[in-house]
């Protein structure tokens, strides 16, 4: 299936876009979205290592499953305040 | 009062917000634009969010401070955009009817806003380079000289010179 990604930050300036479109096996987790997230922007690779995913605008762990619908955000480090 | 804004903090509305017939101490904090960082001057500041799930975490972070702490009032704004010197990105504004709770609550909301809250920083420095902040990432991939444009590069272009 495949599943739009929402980029931030030094996530999205390595990338060049505010979304990243992969496409990722049957019954997907947020540990298949980092694996292909990883093969097709090879520029996120090392800063991957350090990201965290949101699902659904909460925190996910690389368990989390992954369906058509929800809304997926790669979050690296925060630095507000 | 919970608030991501776009416009300059009205750090007066906050301690309105704040205040309380019950309260005998109000406390605010102002995150603001500092110019110099470990000996790098900084021209000005960008902050950008992932808005919805920012807002939900600072009503959140509200919400666990009234619940750890007798406040009697609670404000948060983060402001988003390009911050020039002494702006403030950051208002905190909490009310206790004792003055340690405020100080204590108020100092624990900018301490976890800033490790859970999805809000970046970028730094514009005045040598004409801008750098993203990522607190814990390697210092290879956040060198400014390593980060040059690379989102003029087209996707998949896997600019490995980036990483060098």
């Amino acid at each position: 299936m495949n599943v739009q990604v929402k980029l931030f930050a030094v996530a999205k300036q390595l990338v060049g876009s505010e979304i990243a479109s992969v496409e990722l096996p049957a019954e997907p987790t947020v540990a298949d979205l980092r694996t292909a997230l990883a093969r097709d922007f090879p520029a996120l690779s090392v800063t991957l290592a350090s990201v965290v995913f949101a699902v659904n605008a909460e925190y996910a762990t690389d368990q989390t499953r992954l369906s058509t619908t929800d809304e997926i955000a790669c979050i690296p480090p925060v630095s507000g305040g | 009062m919970i608030e991501i804004t776009h416009e300059e903090i009205d750090s007066s509305a906050l301690l309105r917000a704040a205040e309380s017939n019950l309260a005998g101490a109000v406390v605010l904090f102002l995150g603001t634009t500092r110019e110099m960082t470990e000996g790098r001057r900084t021209r000005s500041l960008v902050y950008e969010a992932y808005e919805p799930m920012a807002r939900r975490k600072l009503a959140e972070l509200a919400d666990e401070a009234r619940r750890r702490w007798p406040l009697t009032g609670c404000a948060i704004v983060h402001r988003l955009g390009q911050l020039e010197l002494r702006e403030a990105s950051v208002a905190i504004a909490v009310s206790s009817p004792h003055r340690q709770d405020a100080f204590e609550a108020g100092k624990w909301l900018i301490d976890t806003l800033k490790e859970v809250v999805p809000i970046w920083k970028q730094e514009n420095w005045a040598d004409g380079s801008c750098q993203w902040v990522h607190p814990g990432q390697p210092p290879s991939a956040s060198r400014p000289d390593t980060l040059e444009s690379p989102a003029n590069t087209p996707q998949n272009a896997a600019p490995t010179t980036n990483e060098s």
